[in-house]
């Protein structure tokens, strides 16, 4: 039987991913940044699981203005850093887990949630930045990754509330999954940031401590807000903060949060990160 | 419009890429992903006003993008992730090219940045003025 045991969230920041390909983790601005993710990075050697499953967003890099699918789940054998437009990030080819993702597909999809399905997707740094900030620059990943990209670019994205009934339902579907797999599954993007119009560099730190607070003990509560209350409190681009809810339904009704990390900035984002342990591992 | 597009316009500075203006934007948005290959950016930064006639762009959204004026993009229709495709053939980041469309000069943008960003006090609600 597979089981997910644990989950994280992370921002996904471009410029991350820029400071670690050009080795600038230990600069002044980057080093506080990096410093917190010491723990995880130690916490994830040893707690290594078969799959994760990362929930993340496509930034105009696999999906065009043609195509908008709310969620698309990664079904192929592996997935290639995208190009981006500067060239694609020096980071292992991501490999998937086909099985899993197929059995998820007929799962979820007889759960009566409509997916897109992906056998070609070249993965951003919405997916691979959160590798290198856990995983480090290995010569190959130590895990399995499935993806699934989410829409929070076009509005309206997915409700809280909807994902965090998807996260329930991957929940399900992994435990029907008749083979011997611990499965972790990651929340990106966030917190709280906006890139356009006289509004950006917005930050809401209080919107953001509460976010993690309810996240860990009031999913329920929290999967209600509104649209409209993402922007107002957390930007814009915070709405990515719906994806965090995809892995919180996942990990089932209680979680231990064993970790959290908050820092700004970076570039023109509120960095959150927090680690949590499922309480029933079934 | 709807009440859940109009609720947006009451958060000031802000222009919430729905799916009205993703229609609006379509073509707009289309050229900046052309600006993914390569070849496309040698060929723009060659003549840009040859390569923008070849896309079925409004007259506006033609000279936003010779003006670099990314409002003036967002107003129509353009969103910041396909834009982001025109900065970085300008060899700009993120941080750089969202601080224009504040006004602000890009040290006093990257030094609100470091002091913990924008307060969100005044910035919630047009209405509530907030």
């Amino acid at each position: 039987m597979a089981r997910i045991t644990a989950g994280l969230t992370t921002s996904h920041i471009p410029a991350i991913g820029a400071a670690i390909d050009l080795g600038k983790t230990a600069e002044p601005y980057w080093k506080p940044l990096f410093d917190g993710y010491e723990w995880t990075k130690a916490w994830a050697r040893e707690n290594v699981p078969d799959v994760v499953l990362l929930v993340y967003n496509d930034h105009a890099s696999a999906f065009t203005p043609a195509l908008v699918p709310t969620f698309a789940l990664g079904c192929a054998d592996e997935f290639r850093p995208a190009d981006e437009g500067y060239g694609p990030r020096p980071v292992p080819v991501v490999q998937g887990r086909a099985d899993l993702a197929a059995h998820l597909a007929e799962g979820l999809i007889l759960d009566e949630f409509d997916l897109t399905l992906m056998y070609e997707l070249d993965v951003d740094h919405g997916l691979t930045v959160p590798l290198s900030l856990v995983y480090g620059q290995p010569e190959q990943w130590p895990v399995r990754v499935i993806p699934l990209a989410v829409n929070v670019v076009q509005y309206p994205p997915p409700t809280g509330h909807r994902c965090f009934m998807l996260g329930q339902a991957i929940r399900r579907a992994v435990q029907q999954f008749d083979t011997d797999l611990t499965v972790h599954v990651w929340g990106t993007g966030g917190m709280s940031h906006q890139l356009q119009g006289p509004r950006a560099g917005f930050i809401n730190k209080e919107f953001d401590n509460a976010f993690f607070d309810r996240l860990v003990k009031d999913p329920d509560g929290l999967a209600r807000l509104p649209h409209l209350e993402y922007v107002r409190e957390a930007g814009s681009e915070g709405i990515e903060l719906v994806m965090w809810l995809i892995m919180r339904g996942a990990l089932g009704p209680e979680v231990e949060e064993l970790y959290r990390f908050y820092h700004v900035p970076g570039s023109n984002t509120a960095v959150g990160h927090i680690v949590l342990r499922a309480a029933d591992t079934r | 419009m709807t009440s859940y597009t109009a609720g947006f316009e009451d958060i000031p500075g802000t222009r919430v890429f729905t799916a009205a203006r993703a229609k609006q934007g379509y073509e707009l948005n289309q050229f900046c992903m052309s600006l993914m290959k390569p070849e496309n950016r040698e060929r723009f930064k060659a003549n840009e006003r040859a390569y923008l006639d070849e896309w079925p762009m409004s007259e506006d959204q033609k000279q936003a993008v010779l003006d670099r004026d990314y409002n003036k993009m967002l107003d129509n229709g353009g969103n910041i992730y396909f834009l982001a495709k025109i900065f970085a053939t300008d060899g700009l980041s993120y941080l750089q090219a969202v601080s224009t469309m504040t006004g602000m000069p890009i040290e006093d943008y990257q030094k609100m940045m470091i002091s913990g960003g924008r307060s969100p006090d005044g910035w919630r609600s047009i209405k509530d003025g907030n």
